[in-house]
């Protein structure tokens, strides 16, 4: 095995400028033919979801204007870590918002796959001297002050899905989330033992001390509709060995849902999967004692990149229950 | 004591989240790739939910609603080019500094950026994100990339002889092991620092070679379909140090 290493730039605390011809603020990343595959994965998620009670208020940025739908504090469901928890219809009123834009600006320059031998050491080459000059050196005393520590209030767990990176779509910057991305946002329970999510978890809590934990799913998860769609006499797999961490979700969304199709028990059962990543989340004795102590609090969240939503809910730790179940509250919609 | 492992109480009261600094500073320009943060009313608290909310608002006006053909046709299929394997650390994000827009990588963030190599007893987790990378969306390259001062290698650095032990951290960063001997082993008069970067470095090279303990990997490599990457990003410096890796796998022969 022959290894080359390449030394990208040595660039010292100066301006870059005199050492590579760099174009102005303008640039844009390097351009790399796109083609994008015309064959669609499958029919959209259908499903709609209507909450039961819920006001809006509308708030005005830039001239557009977005509305938010909030749930008043009511008790909708109860999450209950050891038996399978009340089916949770969620209901969220789908109100037209009218902000699609068509510009004429040009859709973005993507990397994507392609026949003609991209070089991809030069495209990440070109890409991180633009964060170099435009981010980087621009704001150079805070990431002089950031390479001493970091002191996120966040730790996001998300899925690896490429379409759903939290810095992306949430617009985390350099310093405050803490994230673990895995197949289908999954945590699981402390009963397991060891594995890469948990392993962030006992870091982010006992040591960084993050205020808040957000697992946040989205729509048309591949995790999730393979978790739905395994069966018993399938050969084993990785994809398999994972996903059945959310095994619990799976039977809550069979058993409430059968009268709905495929499409939409996935899309059931992608939102039950972050209640049960929750609830998973209480199964480590560190992290429940925080929650209890008010030290820390625990989110769920789901993104809809089909129509560009976000429905937002907080577990509600003073409601323990003596069946342990635990109520949610401040969910809220965005759209 | 570790400085950067446990987190220096002192320095994380000053250091303020870049986010909550650049919302004030009417002059920034957002990152092209992410969205123009706009100032946020001014606050004295963190309100977690105002912050993502603000995020998400800031996206789906700059971006999602500025492009609405290229994100419809995300929804229906994603075909990224990259796996890419990246550390959790909240200041490493390859989205961030590498200018990613969604569609373009799948990513898997651990501690250290880690990959084990192939088990089929256990690490699912890792296993089951290059088996869908590989055989489902079909990536051509797979990148892992290790970072400055990370916290997962000095714990490693650190084990045995540590005051507390964390169980699933030291089962998750001994993955690492090897790299740690081979450096210690070659470098008998380095200081902790320079050993600090050195196993950073290998590290990532370890993660490499694990990746070919995978079978869909080896045989993406063989056949020329898969490219393996490893870069550093110092952030100390403000540098990226990227390793292609060659791999000569020649066709099994009879006898």
């Amino acid at each position: 095995m022959r290894l080359a290493s390449r030394l990208v730039h040595s660039l010292q605390k100066q301006p870059f400028l005199h050492t590579i011809a760099v174009e102005t603020n303008q640039q844009k990343p390097l351009l790399i033919s796109s083609i994008m595959a015309q064959s669609l994965l499958g029919s959209s998620p259908a499903y709609r979801s209507n909450f039961l009670k819920s006001s809006a208020s509308t708030s005005t940025i830039s001239g557009s204007k977005l509305k938010f739908s909030e749930i008043e504090q009511t008790k909708l469901g109860f999450l209950r870590s050891s038996k399978s928890s009340l089916a949770l219809r969620l209901k969220a009123s789908r109100e037209g918002v009218g902000l699609v834009q068509e510009t004429k600006e040009n859709p973005p320059k993507l990397i994507t796959k392609s026949d003609d031998g991209i070089d991809s050491f030069a495209e990440m080459k070109h890409r991180f001297l633009s964060f170099k000059q435009q981010i980087y050196l621009e704001n150079l005393e805070r990431y002089q002050s950031l390479a001493e520590a970091q002191a996120p209030k966040f730790m996001v767990i998300s899925c690896a899905d490429s379409r759903v990176c939290p810095s992306y779509i949430l617009g985390f910057q350099p310093g405050e989330a803490f994230v673990v991305r895995n197949v289908a946002n999954l945590v699981p329970p402390f009963e397991n033992g060891p594995c890469e999510t948990n392993a962030a978890l006992e870091f982010s809590v006992n040591t960084l001390e993050v205020e808040n934990i957000l697992v946040t799913g989205h729509s048309c998860c591949g995790g999730i509709r393979a978790l739905m769609s395994m069966e018993d006499e399938e050969k084993s797999s990785f994809i398999k060995n994972w996903v059945i961490v959310g095994k619990e979700a799976r039977s809550n969304t069979k058993a409430t849902t059968f009268n709905l199709s495929f499409d939409q028990q996935c899309t059931h059962c992608e939102k039950e999967s972050i209640n049960n990543s929750l609830m998973n989340l209480l199964t480590y004795p560190w992290v429940k004692e925080r929650v209890a102590k008010g030290l820390l609090s625990i989110h769920g969240g789901y993104y809809n990149f089909v129509d560009c939503t976000y429905e937002k809910w907080t577990l509600d730790s003073s409601s323990e229950q003596e069946t342990s179940g635990y109520a949610i509250k401040n969910r809220e919609f965005w759209s | 004591m570790s400085k950067y492992f446990k987190g220096d109480a002192a320095a994380s009261k000053q250091v303020s989240s870049i986010g909550d600094e650049l919302d004030k500073d009417k002059n920034y320009v957002g990152h092209k790739n992410i969205t123009t943060l706009q100032a946020t009313p001014q606050s004295s608290t963190f309100d977690p939910i105002e912050r993502i909310k603000y995020g998400f608002k800031c996206f789906k006006i700059d971006e999602f609603n500025k492009h609405p053909d290229y994100y419809s046709k995300l929804a229906e299929k994603q075909e990224p080019k990259f796996l890419i394997f990246a550390c959790s650390d909240s200041r490493v994000s390859p989205t961030n500094i590498l200018n990613l827009r969604p569609g373009e990588a799948f990513m898997a963030r651990n501690i250290a950026n880690m990959v084990p190599a192939f088990n089929q007893l256990k690490q699912a987790g890792v296993g089951a994100i290059i088996e869908y990378a590989i055989v489902a969306l079909k990536v051509e390259v797979i990148f892992v990339i290790g970072h400055s001062r990370c916290g997962g290698i000095e714990r490693l650095l650190s084990l045995p002889n540590v005051d507390t032990s964390f169980d699933f951290i030291d089962d998750w960063v001994s993955i690492g092991q090897p790299a740690k001997a081979k450096v210690i082993a070659q470098n008998p008069c380095a200081s902790d620092e320079e050993l600090f970067t050195l196993i950073e470095k290998e590290s990532v090279m370890n993660s490499l070679v694990n990746l070919l303990s995978y079978p869909y990997v080896r045989t993406g490599v063989a056949d020329k379909k898969l490219k393996l990457m490893g870069g550093h990003y110092d952030f100390v410096n403000g540098n990226f140090q990227i390793m292609e890796v060659d791999y000569d796998i020649k066709p099994t022969i009879d006898i």
